[in-house]
């Protein structure tokens, strides 16, 4: 992008701002920045929508069942509410599993919901919860029933910890059964969902269960991947081949009892720092697993993070395998590259989508040489788009005090030390580990790009716009608008029908659709009838 | 048929001064239903001789959507058309969304309805008005006219002027009014003067103020009306005289309620000073 645009991108925000009313304008402003990657600007995040503007965001409900627990394979998860909630997140975010025999339980393909009628919500639907979940271990046997809070529980007061409780004592504790108070009005965003999955996942599930499983002297685990298009089978399929044993994932193609045994784990790599930092603490302050920040999205960034495990064991035959696995694999990424980079060499994309995903796909465009012009999260927070490093300036509002903080204590008996605070600084010194650390989106953007949190739908018709950009990153709620603008839009919350996207193999997945969508010009083409039709004028005659 | 709504700070006395003015108007020769919305279903107990009623919702729960009028209604003294609503246990589910549900089967299964030849619908309802499930008989035309049982004690005028708010609310998009203030006297220094005042400020009248009598709590206890229990006592009287007015008044109004400072300016002026 030359000079000019770059200018241009400075005007967007008070092109924007112009037509909002002057409240609204004042807040709108300080969520739309352009950035300095030296000297990093603060970004407004994790506030309240304005009432009335069209927001990407969705609830708190959303986060905890659909983000977080969504995955798990092997846990009923009930929904406890009108049918609505239960059945429009009923498999819509492609999240894939895959179980090793017939017998293995999936469960991901069930929809159960209490369905809620009026007289639950006159007396109380508690009698109904506790019906729900006996009939749910009648059918299926489950390890373990999840309770899910939508808004009219919260409201009428049901407690879906207690009745959680005393279905463990009448299935004898031989069941885990456990509730969520995730009523979706609760936060700002699914944000809020996604600390009270953490801290439940915590209180009920980490830690019950001390086998270690696997033979492989590397033990990790990974946090904040969901296995979207099935990402998790790539990223398993490389750690498999490095001799790397994944003791849980938080929470793609996961298990009930890879949750039970993550404290086996000795290191902790986070994705999504955004929905599963709360876990990443936890694991670190009870049982003395560190945690780094890792983007296994990118052929590079695995690449990156496979050395980094490897320079975190400190062992040279892991460091040797590392280094041949990568050399192997990248033969076959950097041919399918050097194929497309003719197509895609000079575009520009803008990726408004989750907590982490509008940052880490801009390695995978950068591998491509398309340039992020602007990019922003639906529900991350200001440490997301700074760095941890602003956490202490962050002011706790009214919204977040309302989410449950949790604060754990060492396990005296399991607690294990892996690595000093002194060693693991030392080896900060010489790797770029990101101990304990996540940089955030900004410092990867380039100087004038736009940086826009919770982007409204206005904001987005004004961006495409202004600055026509070769593709658009977001969901399926903008999709249809944007390819309407003759631009076209990849979903990156579930991937359309692709994917996976992680790892190696995915990056070529990838850069193939990529190049295939920046180089047709099929959205630009369609036209809607009455932009094709002849018109024809007259006036009356008097 | 008119259809009124009786409000005020619980305890005040509504359902009480509800069943004593219906017993006044069936002795008018008016035929009246009462609908009582409040989950302790005890609006009835005095026209019923007893707690004797199975409420809309239990019903609804027990048997389902199939029910018949005739399940929820009992004739009570001088044939009044008697319904409770009822209600969740205390501190469980939504009493709110129970009376919207009720009142809107009792619709449903024609208790309104023409051929039923009611002169008056009255619904006596819990306390203030919490949430919008306890403001459904003043919305949607559901009840036209509203009275408010008051005392001169300060926490029932503020009730009775938050009561106010609302109607002044659902009274701009609807239709309903409120007919008067119904003070029940607990005996509070300079009262009738000081709620014929907040009345006038309100943009009300006092319809009419209720002494306070033993024999109330008498004919309770033998769960009846004082028109049913001790007819000749001159508390049934005032009754029949709130009756009278009730069937006479023509005077309907949005209320103007007041500001805090002016409603304890109002308290301070008659009630400490005097």
């Amino acid at each position: 992008m030359g000079m000019k645009n770059k200018k241009d991108l400075a005007k967007f925000r008070e092109t924007v701002i112009e037509k909002y009313p002057n409240k609204v304008a004042k807040k709108r402003a300080k969520a739309i920045i352009n950035n300095d990657p030296e000297n990093i600007p603060e970004i407004q995040a994790n506030i309240r929508t304005i009432p009335g503007i069209i927001t990407q965001r969705g609830c708190t409900y959303a986060g905890c069942k659909g983000v977080v627990l969504g995955p798990t394979r092997d846990i009923v998860n009930i929904t406890h509410g009108p049918i609505g909630c239960g059945f429009y997140s009923w498999l819509t975010r492609r999240n894939q599993t895959s179980t090793t025999s017939d017998a293995d339980e999936n469960f991901i393909p069930y929809c159960f919901s209490t369905d809620m009628q009026d007289s639950n919500i006159v007396f109380g639907g508690e009698d109904k919860l506790k019906q729900a979940v006996r009939e749910a271990v009648e059918l299926f046997n489950p390890k373990a029933v999840a309770i899910f809070s939508t808004c009219p529980v919260g409201l009428i007061g049901d407690d879906v910890h207690k009745v959680a409780e005393q279905m463990r004592e009448e299935f004898d504790n031989k069941i885990n059964v456990f509730g969520f108070s995730c009523e979706g009005y609760r936060g700002v965003s699914q944000s809020a969902g996604h600390h009270i999955a953490n801290n439940e996942l915590y209180r009920n599930l980490i830690g019950n269960d001390d086998t270690m499983v696997g033979s492989a002297k590397y033990r990790i685990n990974m946090l904040g991947e969901y296995n979207i298009g099935g990402d998790a089978f790539e990223i398993e399929r490389i750690f498999e081949k490095c001799g790397i044993q994944l003791v849980s994932t938080f929470s793609g193609n996961s298990t009930i009892s890879s949750f039970e045994q993550a404290h086996t784990a000795d290191l902790s790599l986070v994705m999504c720092h955004r929905s599963i930092n709360y876990v990443a603490e936890m694991l670190e302050t009870s049982f003395g697993i560190p945690w780094i920040k890792v983007n296994l999205i990118g052929a590079d960034s695995t690449a990156k993070a496979l050395r980094k495990i490897a320079a975190y064991f400190e062992d040279d035959e892991l460091k040797a395998k590392v280094e041949e696995v990568i050399a192997e694999e990248m033969k076959d990424v950097n041919a399918a590259r050097e194929a497309v980079l003719p197509k895609t060499t000079g575009k520009s994309a803008m990726l408004f989508v989750g907590g982490s995903r509008a940052h880490h796909y801009q390695d995978l465009f950068e591998e491509l040489e398309i340039k992020t012009i602007a990019a922003g999260y639906e529900f991350g927070h200001r440490d997301d788009y700074e760095g941890r490093r602003v956490i202490p300036s962050i002011k706790i509002d009214a919204d977040s005090r309302n989410i449950e903080e949790i604060t754990v204590k060492r396990d005296e008996k399991r607690y294990k030390e892996r690595m000093t605070k002194e060693k693991l600084e030392e080896l900060q010194k010489q790797v770029d580990l990101e101990y304990n650390d996540y940089k955030g989106l900004m410092p990867q953007m380039e100087k004038g790009t736009l940086v826009i949190d919770d982007l409204s739908h206005y904001e987005m018709d004004k961006l495409i716009e202004m600055y026509q950009p070769d593709i658009f990153c977001a969901g399926v709620k903008e999709k249809y608008v944007v390819q309407k603008m003759g631009v076209p839009l990849k979903q990156l919350h579930n991937y359309d029908s692709g994917g996976p996207y992680a790892g190696f193999k995915g990056a070529i997945n990838f850069y193939n659709d990529i190049a295939m969508m920046v180089s047709t010009s099929i959205w630009k083409e369609v036209k809607a009838p009455w932009e094709k039709e002849e018109m024809i004028e007259a006036v009356y005659a008097c | 048929m008119r259809k009124i709504a009786i409000y005020g700070k619980g305890g005040i006395g509504k359902s009480t001064t509800t069943q004593n003015t219906v017993a006044g108007l069936v002795e008018l020769g008016k035929k009246v239903m009462i609908v009582g919305c409040d989950p302790k279903a005890d609006s009835t107990r005095l026209l019923l001789h007893g707690l004797a009623q199975k409420t809309v919702l239990d019903t609804l729960r027990d048997e389902g959507e199939d029910i018949e009028l005739e399940d929820v209604l009992k004739p009570g003294f001088g044939e009044t058309r008697c319904v409770e609503s009822g209600g969740p246990e205390p501190g469980v589910g939504c009493a709110g969304r129970g009376i919207i549900t009720s009142i809107n089967l009792l619709e449903q299964l024609g208790a309104y309805d023409d051929d039923k030849e009611l002169d008056y619908v009255f619904y006596d309802v819990l306390g203030d008005v919490v949430c919008g499930g306890f403001a459904m008989p003043i919305r949607d035309g559901k009840a036209q006219e509203v009275y408010i049982v008051c005392s001169g004690e300060m926490m029932a005028m503020y009730a009775a002027n938050n009561i106010c708010k609302s109607i002044a609310k659902f009274g701009k998009a609807g239709e309903v009014r409120l007919g008067g203030l119904i003070c029940n006297s607990r005996k509070v220094d300079n009262e009738a003067n000081m709620i014929q005042e907040f009345a006038k400020k309100l943009g009300t009248q006092m319809i009419h103020f209720v002494p306070r009598d033993n024999m109330v709590q008498h004919a309770e206890i033998n769960r009846k009306t004082v028109i049913d229990h001790a007819p000749d006592h001159v508390q049934a009287d005032e009754y029949r005289e709130l009756a009278r007015k009730i069937d006479e008044n023509k005077m309907f109004v949005l209320p103007t309620p007041l500001a805090i400072d002016d409603l304890e300016k109002l308290l301070i002026d008659f009630g400490v000073l005097n």
